[in-house]
């Protein structure tokens, strides 16, 4: 059973309540950046939730994902409580990772989700290995490692590729195109028009799909799912899709246009599917707006939870290096903080 | 001194090599979560022949050949680790770590503690190091000061085939990351193992090898070896104590400390260039420890922050032996 079953009515609006839930998040993740509250750099997945929630719909719950520095949506899609996601952004010791990952590392390995990468193009080898396991321990489970445009021109993204290929491995590799890698342009970056054609060279199958179009990132994925359950091995997808935010939030864009910005918003992947279920009669402009402050009270709980929540302690800095003690990080740790006050200063 | 208390065991003579490859076919029969991968490690048997026959027993899923892409099946090894296996990889020359620095160094090292403790990492990396084989700078690189610096992975490079069983045995059983350095110049070199197979020795516990009251001689892997047929030498004349430091990260300061109590002076010999490393470390742990028990300016023998040249006369330059141990000895002493 796939995690939201887009063939039913229900799984429908579950798919259109995440999409919604992810854009809710990162709306408010990018205004609590903007006023300063959020530290350190978010990237934010807005205009490209169709991708994420279409191929996740399609996994079920004990599969894995790697993600990358745009990793909000694919938690989210993955089945990742906002609560814990915002405070992680805060910082806080109640976050995914208490603090210690923030925006770009948030990870629930339990939930089969290994981690937001700040490193463009490591996510495929770990996907790879998660695989791996799965095709040692004979497991009915698959990974799907989601990564950039960008990150295709990436060594050890093909370095996965063709050991994942070669050994059959149950893995799919799910190409975000959005057009751009930082400021660069993907066509400046890659010398093949679809970078599905990546495949090619390990012999799998790839395909291109629209991004913004739910059903198309999902069907694909459903089938890429089959084929490395039935052990034949990864997929290659490329969904087209558009980032209607800058790379970051403070980036300029000076890089593009503000007109090649609305024409892909008009396609919004979460306006097309609501009106599409809205034309079938599936769903009322009621409704909708019900889902939409439905969703803006989850984000605003979120909100409430992380700004509330503790700070960690500053010598938690020292924990979690390894599952085994080691003397140096206590001994260190001790000496560093030996008149009380650490490198910290106050808190 | 863990190996006071071999005598009471039951031993066997192995080569190092030997002994690398019996632990390894212990630990698959042990623990089905263990398989080996690595670059022609299951036909072929390892280009040093270090893994032998272990495929023939366990078959191409325990034992994988896999291509040559070592971020590749380095990350692999990672995700593995990550979601329940326990991979054991060979990386071919130590040189060829570089080539999956990044999964080594930003994921596998840094996804226990950026996920906040919520996940295990029990990979083991076993890799040869050193010069002595006319192999040149690319096959002849001792790296392991890089790994010990880098925190979140544990390193540890045994100087005889007991410490290398005993180290290699807590590295495949532990939950952390731990790089196993080999120094192919020594897999030939025997000794007694204890068959036990459950005999460990702990991460992070150095060995006194011989004991001696004048001075401390802190070596690992082949200038181990070097290191006693040195103090043999000098027997009668200067009273040397030989430890091998068998575990770079974590290091056992105690065991330096307490040995510097006695001799009062120190030579660190260990195969990597001389700045900023293996050396300086165990230094730094001499001075912060020990300081007040120094009676002589502390000596370093390594490579001379050179690569490794391929002409024997060149690489006999740069190489330390005993020669350059008995020096650094002598000027102490
Ligand atoms: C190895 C590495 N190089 C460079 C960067 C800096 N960087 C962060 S995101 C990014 C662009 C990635 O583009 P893409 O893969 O297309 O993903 P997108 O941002 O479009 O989602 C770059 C260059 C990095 N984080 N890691």
């Amino acid at each position: 059973m796939p995690t939201i079953d887009l063939e039913t009515e229900t799984g429908r609006e579950e798919a259109l309540r995440r999409m919604l839930t992810i854009r809710q998040f990162d709306t408010t993740a990018g205004e609590r950046f903007a006023d300063g509250e959020i530290p350190g750099f978010v990237h934010l997945y807005i205009g490209e939730e169709a991708v994420g929630v279409g191929a996740c719909a399609a996994l079920e719950d004990d599969d894995y994902i790697t993600s990358t520095h745009r990793g909000h949506g694919h938690c989210i899609a993955k089945g990742l409580d906002p609560k814990p996601m915002m405070a992680e952004l805060y910082g806080k010791r109640e976050g995914y990772c208490n603090g210690k990952g923030g925006s770009m590392h948030i990870a629930d390995v339990d939930a089969g989700m290994l981690g937001a990468n700040g490193i463009v193009g490591a996510g495929p080898p770990l996907g790879t290995g998660a695989a791996l396991t799965i095709d040692r321990k004979d497991e009915d489970r698959v990974a799907l490692s989601f990564l950039g445009d960008g990150a295709v021109a990436q060594g050890q993204v093909h370095s996965a590729a063709n050991l994942a290929a070669t050994w059959d491995l149950p893995v799919i590799f799910l190409v975000e195109n959005n057009g751009y890698g930082e400021g660069t342009p993907a066509e400046m970056q890659h010398n093949v028009e679809n970078l599905s054609a990546t495949a090619g060279a390990y012999n799998v199958p790839g395909i291109t799909v629209d991004g913004m179009d739910i059903t198309a990132v999902n069907e694909a994925v459903t089938e890429a799912r089959e084929r490395a359950r039935a052990g034949d091995g990864p997929t290659f997808i490329e969904a087209e899709t558009y980032r209607f935010h800058g790379h970051f939030e403070g980036d300029e864009e000076l890089y593009r246009e503000d007109d090649e910005v609305e024409r892909w918003q008009a396609r919004d992947p979460i306006e097309t599917f609501a009106q599409r279920l809205i034309d079938r009669d599936e769903l009322t402009d009621e409704e909708y707006e019900a889902l939409q402050s439905e969703v803006e009270t989850t984000i605003e709980e979120a909100l409430e939870y992380a700004q509330s929540a503790e700070e960690p302690a500053p010598e938690e800095a020292y924990d979690d290096m390894f599952a085994a003690e080691v003397p140096e990080i206590t001994e260190f740790a001790r000496r560093v903080r030996a008149d009380g006050s650490g490198h910290g200063g106050e808190r | 001194m863990a190996s006071a208390g071999l005598e009471a065991e039951q031993t066997e003579t192995m080569t190092v090599r030997e002994a690398i490859r019996e632990t390894l076919r212990e630990e698959l029969a042990r623990d089905e979560d263990v398989f080996l991968m690595g670059e022609d490690i299951a036909t072929m048997g390892g280009v040093l022949d270090v893994t032998g026959d272990l495929h023939e027993q366990f078959g191409k899923d325990r034992v994988r050949d896999t291509p040559i892409g070592e971020s590749g099946f380095m990350g692999a090894a990672t995700g593995a680790a990550a979601t329940g296996s326990r991979p054991v990889v060979e990386i071919m020359f130590s040189d060829f770590v570089g080539v999956a620095m990044e999964q080594i160094m930003n994921q596998m090292a840094k996804m226990r503690y950026m996920f906040g403790g919520k996940t295990e990492m029990p990979v083991t990396v076993r890799t040869t190091e050193g010069g002595g084989m006319g192999a040149a700078s690319q096959h002849s690189g001792t790296v392991h000061s890089w790994i010990a610096h880098f925190p979140g992975l544990l390193a540890v490079a045994p100087g005889t085939p007991a410490a290398a069983k005993g180290l290699l045995k807590s590295a495949i059983r532990s939950d952390d990351p731990v790089f196993f350095f080999e120094n192919k110049m020594i897999y030939e070199q025997s000794g007694e193992v204890p068959t036990d197979e459950d005999f460990t020795i702990p991460l992070g516990e150095a060995s006194v090898e011989r004991e001696g009251a004048d001075v401390t001689v802190v070596a690992t892997q082949r200038l181990v070896g070097e290191s006693l047929s040195v103090a043999d030498d000098l027997e009668g004349d200067t009273d040397v104590e030989v430890i091998d430091l068998r575990s770079l990260y974590p290091l056992d300061t105690d065991t330096i400390a307490e040995s510097l109590a006695k001799t009062g002076r120190l030579v660190v010999a260990d195969e990597s260039p001389l700045s900023y490393g293996v050396h300086a470390e165990v230094m730094a742990r001499a001075v912060e420890d020990a300081f007040y028990s120094l009676d002589a300016p502390i000596q370093r023998v390594g490579v001379p922050d050179t690569h490794i040249p391929f002409s024997p006369s060149l690489e006999r330059e740069v190489v330390p032996d005993s020669a350059q141990v008995r020096e650094a000895i002598e000027r102490i002493a």
